[in-house]
């Protein structure tokens, strides 16, 4: 076990380098960072005055090299926008994304299992057919339209919720729900699917012949063994809500997360902080992989971690 | 004859298909005394595994009992007029071991974790006297050093014992009625023998009623005390085993009996019974087996009904024929 973190942790460390220098190739190669930082009135003495400041004017293998240390020691540089520390910037703002991201995927998971297990119980029922149905439509509904339409109707018709911005756990609602109706929608499909593959297996029949309850069935053996591939879809949507959707709702929401800093800074073209943001965007995800594939190997011992 | 424990009278089980409805137990009566063995044979399709089944409240849609019922000492269990069976029979006086020992157990859950289970519903027992009875009942099955067996998980278990396990668990209840649908099917022949032996010996131990439900004749001659042969959803021949391997009354089971192989006669082509059994989808309305059957003759074609002969019972008006030997027509 050990072992296999141990060596799960290099090969992270290798995805978040490789991540790190295509950052690095592509934002030299999209344009001149001078030409986008610096304001189009520059004089050519303060564009190289601002290119030495920066070490731009050093050859590529040399500037790679003092950003590959700097990576190492977590210093990105300071954000050009901000005028201060880009890590800073970034650990400032990722602990609203977490809340975002934690509030929408967290009410994903608890509604989606007993609603998934509940179609599964007569697959082709009026339930199941209703659960079926609407996780459809959650599915065929992009954030940037649902999120505009929860806006426009709880907040500018009924005024029960505010359009948007940061504080009160009001502010927290729309973009939360806009955020876990996508990962709502998948997640339910799949627990359904697997309810359905599981309860038709012979151990199910064997803890009927002993006199279970159908809800202890449930809830002791069919549930625990659709935890494995539960985890690795919602290992799947917690990546794609960390590195997408949450760029998509902050955007629409104005919330103050790591998303709606990335298109900021994207905008401002602020590359250090840009940059700060994609490395800690892939140590995440890194870390998420080996979390799953851990809390897989605890759930399920027949898995050889290698 | 002896106390009778479970009643089965007249049970007709169906599936709903998309092709129709397949009527795939049709009327069967059968008694099980306490302490006695049945054999349930019968090739497959023939509707024994459903029997035990529909026994054991463990039909599912598209499944349905639709006649009969089957009682315990004398309760209902299921079948007409009975909404909710009564608790604490099935898993606890009547268990069952399955076919298939390999999936038979979750494989997320300890051995011990699923023969706790059992224990706590059925004796109530908690905590570390639910694991020590565990252990007792693993010991019970012979598979040593229970206490580091019971943290095991299915996967780390041969199929051998993992049939042990299963029927460590049904006894776990003390139960009645053990049914056992084909139990060794799935194994190694030398398994197989010791898996039959742990379940004789365990029936004298705790005097349990046992329904061995197989297609082996092998395996029915050597457990059993009464027999009950099924084809296409029906009884054909019921009765004590000894009459029914020296004396079959039925040309079916005479076919079946005849084509089992022989040891000291290996130099014999293996004799078959020619065609295969009618769907169930449109039963035939006369004596199912007699497009197969070489003896048949016209009264064949109505409704054959079990008769008492002198040990058992027997559905067939040629009833008694040798009705595989050249030239008996």
């Amino acid at each position: 076990m050990i072992e296999f973190i141990l060596r799960r942790l290099f090969q992270g460390a290798l995805v978040v380098l490789g991540v790190t220098a295509t950052v690095f190739v592509v934002t030299r190669l999209a344009g001149d960072p001078v030409a986008l930082m610096l304001p189009l009135s520059a004089t050519a003495e303060q564009r190289a005055a601002f290119s030495a400041q920066i070490g731009l004017d050093q050859p590529i293998w040399i500037q790679f090299a003092r950003y590959a240390q700097d990576v190492v020691t977590l210093d990105f540089g300071d954000s050009l926008w901000q005028r201060r520390p880009a890590m800073e910037v970034v650990l400032e703002r990722l602990p609203n994304t977490a809340l975002l991201v934690a509030t929408g995927l967290g009410g994903a998971v608890l509604l989606s299992i007993p609603m998934g297990a509940v179609a599964a119980l007569r697959p082709g029922g009026l339930v199941d057919r209703l659960t079926t149905s609407l996780s459809l439509l959650g599915l065929a509904m992009p954030q940037f339209w649902l999120g505009l339409m929860a806006i426009m109707v709880f907040s500018v018709m009924l005024k029960w919720l505010p359009t948007s911005g940061f504080g009160t756990p009001a502010h927290l609602v729309l973009p939360a729900i806009t955020l876990a109706l996508t990962p709502l929608a998948r997640f339910t499909m799949m627990v359904r699917a697997a309810m359905i593959d599981e309860l038709n297996k012979q151990y199910v029949q064997t803890a009927r012949a002993k006199g279970l309850t159908l809800r202890r069935i449930l809830r002791v053996h069919t549930l625990r063994n659709i935890l494995v591939p539960f985890l690795s879809i919602s290992g799947w949507e917690l990546i794609t809500a960390l590195s997408g959707y949450t760029v998509v709702v902050e955007t629409v929401f104005g919330w103050p997360g790591l998303g709606l800093t990335a298109v900021q800074a994207i905008q401002r073209g602020d590359l250090f902080l840009v940059q700060a943001i994609v490395f800690s965007i892939a140590f995440m995800i890194v870390v998420i992989g080996i979390l799953m594939d851990v809390i897989s190997k605890l759930i399920d011992p027949r898995i050889e971690l290698n | 004859m002896t106390e009778t424990l479970l009643e089965i009278d007249d049970l007709h089980v169906a599936f709903d298909t998309r092709a129709g409805v397949v009527q795939a137990v049709r009327g069967v009566s059968l008694t099980v005394g306490r302490g006695e063995t049945l054999g349930l044979v019968g090739e497959s399709g023939s509707g024994k595994s459903v029997t035990a089944q529909a026994m054991m409240g463990l039909i599912d849609v598209p499944g349905r009992i639709s006649g009969g019922t089957v009682r315990w000492c004398g309760t209902p269990l299921v079948g007409e007029g009975v909404r909710r069976a009564p608790r604490n029979i099935w898993g606890r006086e009547i268990t069952m071991i399955f076919q298939n020992p390999m999936t038979s157990l979750n494989p997320l859950m300890t051995i011990g974790a699923q023969l706790q289970e059992a224990v706590r519903l059925h004796l109530g027992l908690r905590g570390a006297a639910a694991r020590t009875r565990a252990a007792d009942l693993l010991n019970a099955v012979g598979i040593s050093g229970a206490a580091r067996r019971l943290d095991q998980y299915p996967h780390e278990f041969s199929g051998g014992m993992r049939q042990r396990v299963m029927i460590a668990m049904a006894i776990a209840s003390e139960p009645r009625l053990l049914i056992a649908d084909e139990p060794t099917t799935a194994l190694d022949v030398t398994i197989q023998a010791q898996i039959l032996e742990l379940l004789a010996e365990l029936q004298s131990q705790l005097g349990l009623s046992i329904i061995l439900i197989t297609h082996d004749l092998g395996i029915v001659a050597g457990l059993c005390h009464r027999v009950a042969v099924m084809y296409a959803g029906q009884i054909v021949e019921t009765g004590a085993v000894d009459t029914m391997f020296e004396q079959p009354a039925h040309p079916y089971t005479q076919g079946l009996i005849r084509s089992t192989p022989l040891l000291d006669a290996c130099d014999d082509r293996l004799v078959a019974i020619d065609g295969t059994p009618p769907g169930l989808l449109i039963p035939p309305a006369g004596c199912a087996f007699q497009p197969r059957c070489p003896v048949a003759t016209a009264p064949c074609g109505v409704p054959q009904v079990l008769t008492p002969t002198g040990t058992g019972a027997v559905a067939c008006c040629r009833a008694g024929i040798d009705a595989w030997k050249v030239g008996a027509a």
